[in-house]
């Protein structure tokens, strides 16, 4: 399913449980053994990705980060490939060879979830370039951390981006904390400021409030197409799990991650009452999202394991290739 | 064919694929408007215009990331970094994005860019203006690297790596940018990984690449003085490296001396040792010599960089070593 060009609140519902359902089934099945490596759940942002995406087309690109799973699947991936990748199989969208961390589908513009804190802003600075250079209409995201703010290449991102007017949306998720220490002890500037010192004008939203953000996306990405040039978005947002699956969070008050009023999910479920949408079309997102988990990973775990071989022939495009 | 400068061929062979394909962008400090600090992009901008032409901020890690968002999204952009030296500010784009963005995410995505980067001392540039890290990039999984020595095949390895879908190093030795030579008609084309044999010989082989070509042939013509006939293998490409041209020629002198500017431990030359150590290992009647710069960073002052850069004189005494 894919949330792109459409936004109502059902379908912004609809995402969101797609990814907490999916991204919960992915932590019982690392605690299970099923999934290798380790895994980073952004339970608690799913407005964030949700309401972003839905703002974007499928032509639209996106760079996004090691908490990636949502920004994957508000984009579009599918969800059996994404399992199956997850999971370690050949069938999977990246045949097995990235994981978690390297999500990407060409067909959806996804460019790739990433294991290196700050890569994607260069990598979508450089995606916008294209589309303004072929003039195709489409723009370039972007999904960071606030810990990414600390990062260098984050500068030289935003100065590019604005001296060359490039079709780019930088999304910053501040859920407060960068890795193991909150963010308040690691960043001395207010994320916005950053954006404005580089003359991008830049909005923040209540990142758990999935329809101001959609609201706020739409009107940024109307700018950037009208050639406005980058714009930039904080979304405030919480971190209810760890920096990864299994992460004690000793460094942590439990109250802290555990604020169910901020859920974003449940926030809209509210609303969406509040305006009298019929219950059964409420509880149907989260039914639907569950029943399409159990299908994907039914199929995942069917798949059969990647070739040591066929990786090895493809670590460069086969020669016959060359023009 | 007409005597162009090094430089002058890199520059025909960008306008030329430029002029063939308008998904080519170039861009990197100051190669638009003041045409590249050793003017190898000059007259590009005027030519192509400033959309495909960019100078852009002093950003080394936004260059080549945004070549790497940039390939992703159907261009193939050509970037250049002023010195080698100031890769390191380049390394996660180059090593953990453009190396693997192919393989990581499963095919989906070709990466057709270049990065060009100007190396080598002799201008007495200091510690910072003037490295071989060539060995860093071979020693990556999914990036290609050439160094052209001659001015023709300037232009064909400067044609093949824009051509290639895969990310490719053009390391370029700035000593050679004002050196002329022949660039024949109809225009020469290379492939990567093809070696070049730039002198036969039958007493022992000079495995070489870049600047270090001219060394070893003048080395040649010494030895040859004395009556020893060296063979001088141009690698032309260092990843992929023309393996089977070495053992080739090391089965018909079986003798091996391996050359080149950049710090010899743990450089090019002990891949290329340890692999003919392996499967040369019957064809070896000496020990295999490497010639390279000593430990230590490139120094400033003339008499120390002199001292410090392997020359033909060097060479000389690593064939007679083995030929002991």
């Amino acid at each position: 399913m894919t949330a792109a060009n459409s936004s109502s609140p059902l379908d912004l519902l609809r995402t969101m449980t797609l990814i907490r359902e999916a991204e919960l089934r992915l932590a019982q099945l690392f605690a299970d053994g099923e999934v290798p490596g380790f895994i980073h759940l952004s339970v608690g942002q799913e407005g964030v990705a949700a309401g972003v995406c839905a703002a974007l087309s499928s032509t639209d690109t996106l760079a996004s980060n090691h908490r990636g799973h949502g920004h994957a699947l508000a984009k579009g991936l599918d969800l059996e490939r994404f399992f199956l990748e997850i999971m370690g199989k050949a069938e999977g969208m990246c045949q097995g060879r990235g994981g978690s961390m390297h999500v990407a589908d060409a067909a959806v513009g996804m460019l790739g979830a990433n294991g290196i804190v700050g890569a994607g802003l260069p990598i979508a600075v450089g995606s916008a370039l294209a589309h303004q250079v072929r003039k195709s209409g489409a723009i370039a995201t972007v999904f960071f951390g606030d810990g990414a703010l600390a990062e260098g290449v984050m500068h030289e991102s935003f100065n590019l981006a604005s001296i060359w007017r490039l079709p780019v949306l930088f999304v910053c998720e501040n859920n407060g904390w960068s890795e193991f220490s909150p963010t308040s002890k690691q960043l001395a500037a207010d994320p916005c400021a950053l954006a404005l010192s580089h003359r991008i004008a830049a909005r923040s939203v209540d990142g758990n409030d999935v329809l101001a953000v959609h609201e706020m996306a739409l009107v940024l990405v109307d700018e950037i197409r009208e050639g406005g040039g980058p714009r930039f978005l904080e979304c405030r947002t919480t971190r209810v799990r760890g920096h990864f699956e299994g992460d004690p969070q000793k460094y942590r008050e439990a109250a802290d991650a555990a604020r169910s009023e901020d859920d974003p999910i449940g926030r809209l479920e509210r609303r969406l009452t509040a305006d009298g949408v019929p219950a059964p079309d409420i509880e149907a997102a989260t039914r639907e999202a569950k029943r399409r988990v159990d299908a994907a990973v039914r199929r995942a775990r069917s798949g059969t394991a990647p070739a040591f071989d066929a990786a090895l022939r493809d670590v460069y495009a086969p020669s016959e290739a060359a023009p | 064919m007409s005597e162009v400068r090094f430089g002058q061929a890199i520059n025909r062979a960008l306008a030329d694929a430029m002029a063939a394909d308008e998904n080519i962008v170039i861009f990197g400090e100051d190669v638009a408007a003041p045409g590249g600090p050793f003017g190898v992009t000059r007259g590009l901008l005027d030519r192509f215009g400033a959309e495909r032409v960019r100078d852009t901020p002093i950003s080394e890690a936004a260059i080549v990331g945004a070549a790497v968002g940039a390939a992703m999204s159907g261009l193939k952009p050509i970037v250049e970094i002023m010195f080698m030296d100031f890769v390191t500010l380049s390394m996660d784009a180059l090593v953990n994005q453009a190396a693997k963005a192919r393989f990581m995410f499963g095919g989906q995505y070709a990466l057709p860019m270049v990065v060009r980067l100007p190396h080598g001392g002799g201008i007495n540039a200091g510690p910072q203006h003037s490295q071989c890290l060539e060995a860093w990039l071979t020693h990556v999984p999914g990036l290609k690297v050439a160094c052209p020595a001659t001015v023709s095949d300037a232009y064909a390895l400067t044609r093949a790596a824009i051509a290639d879908p895969d990310p490719v190093i053009l390391v370029e030795n700035k000593s050679l940018y004002a050196v002329k030579g022949a660039l024949p008609e109809p225009l020469p084309s290379v492939a990567i990984g093809t070696a070049d044999i730039a002198r036969p010989g039958r007493d022992a082989t000079i495995v070489t690449y870049g600047a270090m070509r001219g060394m070893a042939l003048a080395a040649a013509d010494m030895l040859a003085k004395d009556g020893v006939e060296t063979e001088v293998i141009d690698l032309r490409s260092l990843q992929p490296w023309d393996e089977s041209a070495v053992l080739a020629s090391l089965a018909r002198t079986h003798r091996l001396v391996i050359a080149h500017e950049a710090v010899e431990a743990f450089g090019v030359g002990a891949e290329i040792a340890a692999r003919m150590a392996d499967v040369g290992f019957d064809e070896l009647d000496g020990p295999i010599v490497r010639v390279g710069a000593p430990f230590m960073p490139v120094p400033f002052a003339k008499e120390l960089e002199a001292r410090y850069r392997p020359d033909a004189a060097r060479i000389v005494e690593g064939v007679r070593r083995t030929l002991a």
